[in-house]
């Protein structure tokens, strides 16, 4: 059924569904953009004094606040007006200890700060460069200039990866990546998998572990993560997915930390309406309920996330679909879960991806007649003045 | 018999009962729904698409503006999915200050919630009772950040205000005032027989159902399944705090109105531990670099809002901007089962079945 078609049958709607919409609000919401220019609050009279603390992230502070961050960086760093130490560190703490009450004092403390930062800078780049040596150096010299640091970590980083990337492409099956424990699980326990597919999964394993490791700066490198309590279900659902749907069904399989350790499963799109529903009626599995999908433009590909959960068991799961960005289709989970339809009808609406399968494929929050999908990312309004 | 002819009738979206911009078409055979279709984007502003570039502090404001009933829930769920990716510490202080204020903003958005679902039905003055408590809740929002309804509160570590001095004290004065006040609703309307006939055995639907549309919340918890996450994947400080999960048994549109008046009450009970162990000192923003970027990857954290599972999904590429920033709004999923709950009702049973729902327009369309 072509796109047109759909729309028109689907929809009840007379034409008034055109006219511009109205955000009148009985409860009296403002309009959305109405305190976006300012994402600080002005100050209310009645409130006592703060400084901002420089983590709100906007642009350059008038010199009122911006000193009183300074000020009480420098006060917490070991060396009393030894700024640098606190420039990094007290950038976020900074904010409600800021007593100096008088301007013109914070004024004068702020240049004697800055000052002495730039006589500490220029001693510290012998330091740091010394310190660069280790992965986990860079946070420990966090006296250093946080821009510096942040291109030395790059620089770790890059190069960690690259020599993963390499470790994983040469080492295949063996899985020798230093640092990648974390990540190995499930693809490394099956021996039919090509080779390809394994070396890059492990090398963004690899990747991602070296990353967490120069991060995380306390944690040594080489030292390989214990593996996640929610490793066995992980192996688990893909176990039963390779066994039950189809041998060739999963991508990718790992353990998402950042997600506090989400078992996360590629599956492929010609697999997943059977994926589904063994998902939701496996005993082992059961995923009856299922709290979000998103979609996202990678730019390369677009790729679907169903996020299902067994309300029991406390058993989830985020399941990736990825799908071309040309002709992007994903069968429609809506006949498994009958949650995922609207879900799905906005992913349709903002990103383009069809879901065969689906009752009632139309637009849901933008307009009918709407041309294009407004989160592509390289979405161009029709219209510029709407 | 009298053949009736099929009458199509448009709701909203400006109709009081819509608690906002939606819109309704609904198929009438006589006075009994046949078909019901939501039409829903009135209000959309594109949030998503905004976010993306906007760095996360920027992006808080926005957050207030998508459940407008509950911007503290909003930003929590914002600043708690950074944190997560970024490993933040937020300081003890802050965290109780985020706690009180998450639930003295439950109370709130149930209050709205309490008086205009009465008003729907056809109660006046419960609404002037509901909106009276309601604003002290608000003036004490006011006092901590000068905001009466977007708050922009949080932050990415932390909390952008200390309590003022005796902030505290007034939200220990008003949970009594409040106990006593829940007291009156109960006497004034909970067993009040036109309100029963209007709401019991109506909009009823099964676990399996509520399990299956993905509803959260207290259309969820109206069933019988007892899924609150502040208790089953707790975050914040809530492990530390003894609360009871509401759950009713019949998932009609009566059982909903118990569960959110007792979630009410459970709502103070958390307030009265939380104001008692309230440090007397300690930071309020947490060690947060200059530069919030999350680390390149994803996540999604979801907790309890007034409404369900407020959800956020963050896409990073490592930099100040989100790649993706996705919010799971309880209302949206909510609102699914609507047609499904509608059809074989009659059009006077719409505004209750609607009502119960307990939707904010500006998080449908977000």
């Amino acid at each position: 059924m072509s796109e047109e078609n759909k729309r028109e049958e689907g929809r009840p709607a007379a034409p008034e569904q055109q006219e511009p919409a109205n955000t009148q609000e009985v409860a009296g919401s403002e309009p959305a953009g109405a305190g976006a220019e300012h994402p600080n609050q002005p100050q209310p009279d009645t409130m006592p004094e703060h400084s901002d603390g420089g983590a709100s992230g906007k642009p350059a502070e008038p010199s009122a606040s911006a000193p009183a961050g300074e000020g009480t960086d420098a006060q917490t760093a070991s060396g009393g007006e030894s700024a640098p130490a606190g420039e990094g560190a007290g950038a976020g703490a900074g904010a409600a200890a800021a007593a100096d009450p008088e301007r013109e004092a914070k004024i004068k403390a702020a240049q004697e700060a800055r000052a002495a930062r730039l006589a500490a800078k220029a001693a510290a780049e012998g330091g740091a460069a010394g310190g660069a040596a280790g992965a986990g150096a860079a946070t420990g010299a966090g006296a250093a200039d946080p821009e510096r640091e942040a291109k030395i970590k790059a620089a770790q980083e890059a190069r960690a990866a690259r020599l993963a990337a390499k470790a994983a492409a040469e080492g295949g099956a063996s899985g020798g990546a230093a640092g990648a424990g974390a990540a190995t699980g499930a693809g490394a326990a099956d021996p039919e998998r090509e080779a390809k597919i394994k070396a890059a999964q492990e090398a963004r394993a690899a990747r991602l572990a070296a990353k967490a490791a120069a991060e995380g700066g306390e944690a040594a490198p080489a030292e390989p993560k214990p593996p996640s309590p929610k490793q066995p279900w992980l192996d688990e659902a893909v176990e039963l997915l390779k066994s039950e749907v189809h041998p060739e069904a999963v991508e990718e399989a790992a353990i998402n930390a950042l997600a506090g350790d989400m078992p996360t499963i590629t599956v492929k799109a010609e697999h997943w309406r059977a994926a589904a529903e063994l998902l939701r009626d496996h005993e082992k599995l059961g995923c009856k309920y299922i709290r979000n999908v998103t979609g996202v433009d990678y730019e390369t590909h677009l790729e679907v996330v169903y996020f299902v959960l067994n309300l029991e068991t406390k058993r989830e799961y985020a399941i990736k679909i990825r799908t071309d960005r040309e002709q992007p289709s994903v069968p429609s989970a809506t006949p498994v879960w009958p949650g995922a339809n609207w879900p799905e009808r906005e992913i349709y609406d903002l990103l383009g991806v069809d879901f065969p399968g689906h009752p009632d494929l139309r637009r849901i929050l933008m307009p009918d007649d709407w041309v294009g999908h407004p989160l592509r990312k390289d979405y161009v309004p029709l219209d510029p003045e709407v | 018999m009298i053949r009736t002819e099929e009458l199509l009738l448009n709701v909203g979206p400006q109709h009081p009962s819509t608690h906002g911009v939606f819109r309704l078409v609904v198929k009438l055979d006589g006075e009994v729904i046949t078909e019901a279709t939501p039409v829903i984007g009135y209000l959309h502003r594109g949030t998503e698409k905004l976010a993306e570039s906007l760095n996360y502090t920027q992006i808080v404001p926005y957050t207030d503006r998508m459940d407008y009933l509950s911007a503290m829930t909003n930003n929590y769920v914002l600043c708690h999915a950074v944190e997560t990716m970024m490993g933040i510490e937020v300081p003890e202080r802050a965290q109780f200050l985020r706690l009180i204020v998450m639930e003295l903003q439950r109370v709130a958005s149930h209050l709205v919630w309490w008086g205009t679902y009465l008003l729907d039905l056809g109660a006046l003055s419960p609404f002037l009772f509901a909106f009276k408590e309601r604003e002290m809740i608000i003036d004490l929002f006011n006092e901590l950040c000068g905001a009466r309804l977007t708050y922009n509160y949080m932050r990415v570590g932390g909390v952008k205000w200390d309590a003022p001095p005796g902030w505290i004290d007034k939200v220990r004065d008003f949970i009594p005032y409040m106990e006593k006040q829940l007291k009156e609703y109960d006497r004034l309307v909970s067993g009040n027989e036109i309100f029963l006939a209007r709401v019991k055995g109506v909009g009823q639907y099964d676990a399996e159902t509520a399990i299956a549309y993905g509803l959260s919340g207290a259309n969820l918890r109206c069933t019988g399944v007892k899924w609150d996450l502040r208790k089953d994947e707790p975050y914040c400080i809530y492990d530390r705090f003894e609360f009871d999960v509401p759950v009713g048994t019949n998932g009609d549109c009566y059982d909903r109105y118990l569960v959110r008046m007792e979630e009410m009450r459970q709502s103070l009970r958390i307030l009265k531990q939380a104001v008692e162990q309230f440090p007397s000192s300690g930071e309020t923003m947490g060690k947060v670099p200059r530069a919030i970027r999350p680390p390149a990857g994803e996540t999604y954290v979801r907790i309890e809002s007034p409404r369900g599972e407020i959800g956020c999904h963050i896409v990073s590429k490592g930099k100040a901007e989100p790649y993706r920033l996705k919010f799971r709004r309880p209302s949206f999923n909510n609102l699914q089962i609507l047609p499904k709950l509608l059809v074989g009702e009659t059009i006077t049973n719409l505004i209750a079945i609607l009502g119960g729902v307990d939707i904010v327009l500006g998080e449908v369309d977000c």
